[in-house]
């Protein structure tokens, strides 16, 4: 589904992601895991080319992008990767100016030019799935962070994309409203939708993962099934830094 | 006197309405060119491609650092030097619109570039172009940002169209000047200007009053 080869990012100099080698399957929750700074929103925001990437190819489906070129010469490409691939920011990044059915409907309608009435029809059932039906009128002013984060879930899922990225979904949330989002993400993953995550939420990604990926300046450090490296770390960078957030945990 | 005053007002009423009409024509022709010119230009300069970027910029740097009169003087009694002879009105025309647009080319410059970024990668995630991440996410709120200081420049020019006097054109300060030279009612005539004047002005303050109220809508109740 998603192929990553040697994939790097210099911001001024400084190597943010060092050669990243990654391959998703199908259907596969990924949850990518790692101290701030590690790289992990960078190398997330690679895979839908929100930032480009200095050197490397990354593959979605049968579209490739060569990291290697100007991206400026790959700019269709990059827009047809980006209708297969969701994405959900930590700050929701909903249009403000649309209610939260236009918000959902505005790539169907405007992208792939799907009927209006279809689109609606649609945005209807994935906004009621997300738990929000009877909000479809409602700018995002008047939602909280948890239903604006829910409304960009079903964003991305208008598209119809054969993989969703989340990036720290829960980050920017109040702790009560925390459960609702990722209860959501939950539903998905039993879906057997190709999801990959990164977050800081670490009883999370290791109850709806597959797979866990750690990740410290700029490498993978560690892979593996998402139970074993949470509960059996090969590394002691990992080690170390899940002892800080399963510490407590992991006495009970 | 009374008496004669009211006369006055009525007799004079009609020259005073055709120049208001002239106002009326440059203020509207103004805004129309200015917005359109200084939408382009405003792409330009924050176009990827530098040498846009730059003459925009320089456009804008040389039309607001000099004086409008000076610019109407130029393209009306400046141009024919250089073979092109333009009448009163279009000379006006285009002076004023060359001159809102470098006004308006700043105002619409800075509210797109208060958008916040989020929002352009928002709408790339869903697949949108640039052009599309314009026209439906980055505009529509940029509108909201800028709707205020072009109600201010759009303001100020009604204004200023009295300056296309100077260049022969027979706008409404025009006209108060031709009837003060007749009769000497100066006081009473630019008076009644002044007040044309700011009725025109206060109409585009509710027109502009209406459209901040729409573009923000999404902040009232729902």
């Amino acid at each position: 589904m998603i192929s990553v080869r040697n994939l790097t990012k210099t911001f001024k100099g400084h190597a943010v992601l060092k050669g990243i080698d990654l391959t998703i399957e199908t259907g596969e929750v990924v949850a990518i895991i790692g101290p701030s700074g590690s790289g992990k929103t960078t190398l997330l925001r690679c895979l839908n080319l929100l930032e480009t990437p200095s050197g490397g190819s990354i593959r979605v489906g049968d579209i490739e992008i060569d990291g290697d070129r100007p991206i400026a010469s790959q700019q269709g490409r990059v827009r047809q990767l980006r209708q297969q691939v969701g994405f959900v920011f930590q700050n929701f990044n909903l249009f403000p100016h649309r209610t939260a059915l236009e918000n959902v409907i505005e790539g169907p309608v405007i992208v792939k030019k799907e009927p209006r009435q279809e689109a609606e029809r649609r945005g209807r059932d994935l906004l009621a799935k997300v738990g929000l039906a009877g909000k479809e009128a409602a700018y995002p002013k008047r939602l909280s962070g948890g239903q604006q984060q829910r409304v960009a879930i079903a964003r991305a899922l208008a598209m119809q994309p054969e993989v969703i990225l989340f990036d720290e979904p829960t980050s920017a949330l109040d702790p009560e409203l925390v459960g609702e989002v990722l209860e959501t993400i939950r539903d998905l993953a039993r879906e057997k939708r190709t999801l990959v995550i990164v977050t800081h939420e670490m009883s999370f990604a290791r109850d709806v993962a597959d797979r866990a990926i750690f990740i410290d300046q700029g490498v993978i450090v560690e892979q593996g099934p998402a139970r074993e490296l949470f509960s059996q770390p090969r590394e002691e960078r990992t080690r170390q830094f899940l002892s800080k957030f399963l510490g407590d945990a992991a006495l009970r | 006197m009374i008496d004669a005053s009211l006369q006055l007002a009525l007799d004079s009423a009609p020259y005073l309405l055709k120049g208001a009409l002239y106002t009326v024509v440059l203020s509207l022709g103004g805004m129309f060119f200015g917005l359109l010119l200084g939408f382009g230009l405003a792409l330009m300069r924050l176009s990827r491609i530098g040498v846009l970027s730059w003459v925009a910029r320089i456009y804008v740097s040389f039309v607001r650092g000099t004086p409008l009169l000076v610019q109407l003087f130029m393209i009306y009694y400046g141009l024919p030097q250089l073979g092109i002879q333009l009448d009163p009105l279009p000379a006006a025309l285009i002076g004023f619109s060359l001159n809102m647009a470098a006004y308006i080319t700043e105002i619409l410059r800075a509210a797109i570039a208060s958008i916040d970024r989020g929002q352009w990668e928002a709408a790339a995630s869903i697949g949108m172009s640039r052009g599309q991440t314009l026209r439906r996410a980055i505009l529509p709120q940029a509108a909201r940002t800028a709707l205020p200081p072009l109600g201010n420049s759009f303001i100020s020019l009604v204004k200023d169209t009295s300056l296309a006097a100077t260049i022969q054109v027979p706008e409404l300060f025009r006209q108060a000047q031709l009837i003060t030279a007749r009769t000497f009612e100066i006081f009473t005539m630019y008076l009644a200007a002044a007040l044309l004047y700011w009725v025109l002005a206060s109409l585009l303050a509710h027109v502009q009053h209406r459209l901040e109220h729409r573009v923000n809508r999404h902040d009232q109740e729902s």
